[in-house]
C-alpha cells in the first residue's frame, strides 16, 4: 500500500510574531518555520497503518523558505521510508490554494493508496488543502479523523463532530483523509536518527510550476489583536483571595 | 523452581573428607567441594552491562552501602542495589519505569567499593531507550523543544537574549562588542528564560559590571548546553547541541568563562572537553570568590537571616567545589549560615538532574514525595528563613515545594540575588 502524507511548512509560534512593514502579512524574515503539528499527527497515523497493514509511506511539502530537510528528515527517523520536497524560486507566503495544487500534481503521480493530510494548519486554519487534494486527485475525502485502519482496499475512519460525537466511515482507497489526531502521540525520532537520515537520505525533488493559479484572496491587512481589557490581580493570602473572589461573584448575581 | 533460577549443582556434604592427607571430615567440608549454588540468570543483567558505559552494573556486590544514600530510595524504593537485584529476578531495566528515577546525582558512586557507576550506566540504557521507543511523554516534550528551539522551555530562540532588556546593568552581546573580551558568560538557558532564572541573570549582570568584569554573553547564538539530556539518554541531541555550542565558543576571542549553571559546568568541562574543547571555565560561585577581595566591600547592607545551602550535585559531588558558594555567603554581613545534615558531600538532590527536570509527574508516580519537597522539609527543620542555591535548575523547584508543603515562610534565592541583595539593600 502507497500512503502519502503532504505537510506544511509553517511559522514557529514559539516566536512573537512580527507583522511585515507593509501591514499585510508576518514578517517572514522574523520567525523560524516548523512543522505544522496536525502534519505530526499525519505522520504517526501513516506510520502505525503501515505497521498494522504494510506498504510505504512518503512524506511530502512544499519547501517553502529552503529548510524543509529537517523535518521530512526527522519524519523518515519517525518511520517514513521516502521524502519528497516541491521546489523551486519560490517566498512565503503561498497560500493552500498553490500548495494543494502543486502536491496534487507531485502526489497524482505516486499512485498513492491513502493520502494523509493534516486536519488544517495553524497559518491560515483554511483547513482546505486536503479537500483541494481531494477535489484535484478527484478521490473522496474524510476530515477530522481521529482513528483509522485499512483492509481489503478500504478504510475505516474514526470522524469527529463538534459536541462529542463521533462517526465511523468505510471509504473506498484510494482516498485523501484529513487527520485530527493519531491513534497515539506522535513518537520520538532520536536525533542521531535524524542525523543519520540527514546524512543517507536522498529526497527526490518537485519543480513547482508557477503558472497555477492562487486562490485569488488577497490579504488587504494584517495586524496583532488590541486587547480589549486586562486581568485583575487579586492581592492577598489565600483566604482573602478565595473572599474577594466569592464577593466578585455575589456582586454579579453568580452565586 | 522459582522462574529466573538455574540449578548448578546438587548439594553435597561428605560423611568424610580427607584432603592432603589431613581428615577435615564435618559440615565445614562443603568448602572444599561443590557446592549448591542457585545461580540467578545474568541474561538481564548482560543485557546492561553489555552497553558501553553500563559495564560496571555487573559489579555489584549487593552490599548495599548505596540504598540509604540514595536520595530517590528516601522517598521510594530505589538504588543501584535494588536495581541490580531486580535485574537478577526478572526486570528488564530498559524498559522499567526505574530507568528514568535516577538524578544521577552520584551519592551511590561515592560510597559504593565496587565502582559501580549509575551516571555512566544511566545515560547508557536510557540511550538504547529512546532509540528503541521508550521514552516518557514529558520527557519527549523536552527532547523535542530542545531540537526545536534550543532550550528545553519551548521558547524562542531568537529571543534568548529578550531578559537583557529588563536589565539596568549593561549586558553586553559579543557579536556586538567585535573586540576580545576577558570573561565569556554563558547564561544558560533557565537564566535566560525562566522567570527566577532571569531574576538571578539580572543580579548576576549587575554584579559583574559593578565589578568592573570585562564580559559578554553570546546572546541567541548561544543554545542549551545539552548534557542533562545526555544523561536522560539523547546523546544525538547533546552531540548536536555541542557541536553548535563549539563552534560558537570558539568564533570569539575570550580568556575565560564563566557559566550560570552547575550542569553547564559539567558539560564544558567534562564532556565538550573530550570533544576537544578543553579551556578555562568556573562556576560563578568560583570566579566570584576568586573576586572576593573586591567584591566584599560592595556588601554593604546586611541581610539579617538564617540561611541554610543546598549543595548542587553537579557542583558539589561532582566537580569537588563545596567552598566558594559558602564563601560567598560568609562574605555577606548579617547573614547567619546553618548547615543541614545532608550536606556537602552528602548533599541531598533536589531531583532536577539527569533528566529529573522533565520528568516530575513520572517521578511523581513512584514516589511518596518530590525530592524537592524532601530537601525543602529539611532545611525548614533546621529553621531557615532562606534556602540559597546556586544552579538555576533549583529555584523553581524549591520554591514549588516550599509552597506544596506549607513552608511558605521559607524564600527560595540563589546566592547571585542574595549578593546583589546585600549590594544594593533591596531585600
Ligand atoms: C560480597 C561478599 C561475597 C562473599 N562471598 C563469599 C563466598 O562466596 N564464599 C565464602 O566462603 N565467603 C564469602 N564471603 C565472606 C563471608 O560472607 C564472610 O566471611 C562471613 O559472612 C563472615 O561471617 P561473620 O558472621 O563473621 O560476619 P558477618 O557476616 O559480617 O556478620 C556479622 C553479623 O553480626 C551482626 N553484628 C555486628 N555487630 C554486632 C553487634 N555489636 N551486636 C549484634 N550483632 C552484630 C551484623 O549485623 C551481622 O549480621 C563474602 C563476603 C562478601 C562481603
Ligand atoms: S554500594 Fe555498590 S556494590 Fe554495594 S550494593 Fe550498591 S552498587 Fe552494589
Ligand atoms: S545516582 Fe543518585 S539517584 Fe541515582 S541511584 Fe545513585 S544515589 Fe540514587
Amino acid at each position: 500500500m502507497n500512503i502519502v502524507v503532504a505537510i506544511k511548512h509553517v511559522p514557529s509560534t514559539a516566536d512573537e510574531l512580527e507583522i511585515n512593514d507593509e501591514g499585510v502579512n508576518l514578517d517572514f524574515d522574523e520567525v523560524d518555520f516548523t512543522i505544522n503539528e496536525f502534519d505530526e499527527q499525519a505522520i504517526e497515523q501513516a506510520v502505525l497503518v503501515k505497521e498494522a497493514s504494510g506498504g510505504e509511506v512518503t512524506v511530502i511539502g512544499v519547501d517553502v523558505i529552503e529548510e524543509l530537510d529537517g523535518v521530512l528528515h526527522t519524519a523518515l527517523a519517525k518511520g517514513a521510508d521516502k521524502a519528497a520536497k516541491i521546489v523551486g524560486d519560490l517566498e512565503p507566503p503561498i497560500d493552500s490554494h498553490t500548495q494543494a495544487r502543486w502536491l496534487a500534481d507531485a502526489i497524482g503521480g505516486l499512485t498513492p493508496d491513502l493520502v494523509l493530510t493534516g486536519v488544517q494548519a495553524v497559518d491560515d486554519l483554511d483547513g482546505q488543502i486536503g479537500p483541494m487534494l481531494a477535489a484535484y486527485l478527484d478521490l473522496p475525502y474524510v476530515g477530522v479523523v481521529t482513528g483509522l485502519s485499512v483492509s481489503d482496499g478500504t478504510a475505516t475512519v474514526h470522524k469527529e463532530y463538534a459536541g462529542g460525537v463521533m462517526a465511523e466511515f468505510e471509504v473506498n482507497l484510494p482516498a485523501v483523509v484529513g487527520v485530527q489526531a493519531a491513534e497515539k502521540p506522535p513518537r520520538y525520532a532520536p536525533i542521531s536518527k535524524i542525523r543519520q537520515m540527514a546524512k543517507s537520505a536522498d529526497l527526490e525533488e518537485y519543480e513547482a510550476d508557477e503558472n497555477v493559479g492562487d486562490s485569488g484572496c488577497e490579504i488587504r491587512k494584517m495586524a496583532k489583536p488590541v486587547s480589549a481589557g486586562h486581568a485583575e490581580m487579586l492581592e492577598g493570602d489565600a483566604e482573602e483571595v478565595a473572599e474577594k473572589i466569592i464577593e466578585i461573584l455575589e456582586e454579579r448575581g453568580l452565586l | 523452581m522459582d522462574a529466573g533460577l538455574d540449578k548448578v549443582d546438587a548439594i553435597w556434604e561428605k560423611e568424610t573428607a580427607i584432603i592432603d592427607g589431613i581428615d577435615i571430615s564435618g559440615p565445614w567440608n562443603r568448602m572444599f567441594e561443590q557446592r549448591v549454588i542457585w545461580e540467578y540468570t545474568p541474561e538481564l543483567i548482560d543485557k546492561v552491562a553489555d552497553l558501553p558505559g553500563a559495564e560496571s552494573f555487573s559489579w555489584c556486590y549487593q552490599c548495599a552501602a548505596c540504598v540509604p544514600v540514595c536520595p530517590v530510595d528516601m522517598v521510594g524504593d530505589y538504588g543501584p542495589r535494588k536495581l541490580y537485584r531486580k535485574a537478577q529476578t526478572g526486570t528488564d531495566l530498559q524498559s522499567a519505569d526505574d530507568l528514568w528515577l535516577c538524578t544521577t546525582c552520584m551519592n551511590c558512586v561515592r560510597v559504593c567499593k565496587k565502582v559501580v557507576d549509575m551516571v555512566q550506566i544511566m545515560p547508557a540504557v536510557r540511550e538504547q531507550a529512546v532509540l528503541d521507543g521508550f521514552v516518557p511523554e514529558e520527557l519527549q516534550k523536552a527532547f523535542e523543544d530542545t531540537a526545536k528551539y534550543g532550550n528545553p522551555l519551548g521558547q524562542s530562540q531568537r529571543k534568548r537574549a529578550a531578559w537583557t532588556k529588563k536589565s539596568d546593568a549593561p549586558v553586553p552581546i559579543i557579536k556586538d562588542v567585535k573586540r576580545p573580551v576577558d570573561v565569556l558568560w554563558y547564561v544558560g538557558s533557565y537564566p535566560s528564560y525562566h522567570p527566577r532564572g532571569i531574576d538571578a541573570a539580572l543580579a548576576a549582570a549587575r554584579i559583574f559590571h559593578a565589578l568592573d568584569i570585562d564580559y559578554a554573553i553570546l546572546g541567541r547564538e548561544e543554545k542549551d548546553d545539552g548534557d542533562s539530556q545526555r544523561l536522560a539518554g539523547e546523546n544525538g541531541l547533546f552531540e548536536m547541541l555541542a557541536e553548535h555550542n563549539i563552534s560558537v565558543f570558539e568564533k570569539y576571542e575570550w580568556e575565560q568563562m564563566v557559566v550560570t549553571g552547575p550542569h553547564e559546568y559539567n558539560a564544558f568541562k567534562k564532556e565538550y572537553a573530550k570533544l576537544g574543547f578543553e579551556r578555562p571555565i568556573q562556576h560563578y560561585t568560583q570566579f566570584l570568590s576568586d573576586h572576593l577581595d573586591r567584591l566584599s566591600p560592595l556588601l554593604t547592607h546586611e541581610v539579617q537571616a538564617k540561611v541554610t545551602f543546598h549543595d548542587p550535585c553537579y557542583l558539589g559531588r561532582h566537580h569537588g567545589e563545596y567552598d566558594a558558594p559558602r564563601a560567598l555567603l560568609n562574605a555577606i554581613p548579617g547573614l547567619e549560615l546553618v548547615e543541614m545534615g545532608r550536606c556537602r558531600e552528602n548533599g541531598y538532590c533536589c531531583g532536577g538532574g539527569g533528566g529529573g527536570m522533565w520528568l516530575d509527574s513520572f517521578t511523581q508516580n513512584h514516589t511518596t514525595m518530590r525530592l524537592s519537597e524532601r530537601r525543602v522539609l529539611e532545611a525548614a527543620a533546621y529553621g531557615a528563613d532562606i534556602l540559597a542555591v546556586c544552579c538555576p535548575f533549583e529555584v523553581s523547584r524549591f520554591e514549588d515545594a516550599a509552597k506544596s508543603t506549607g513552608n511558605d515562610q521559607l524564600r527560595v534565592l540563589d546566592i547571585l540575588e542574595l549578593l546583589d541583595m546585600s549590594m544594593r539593600g533591596e531585600i
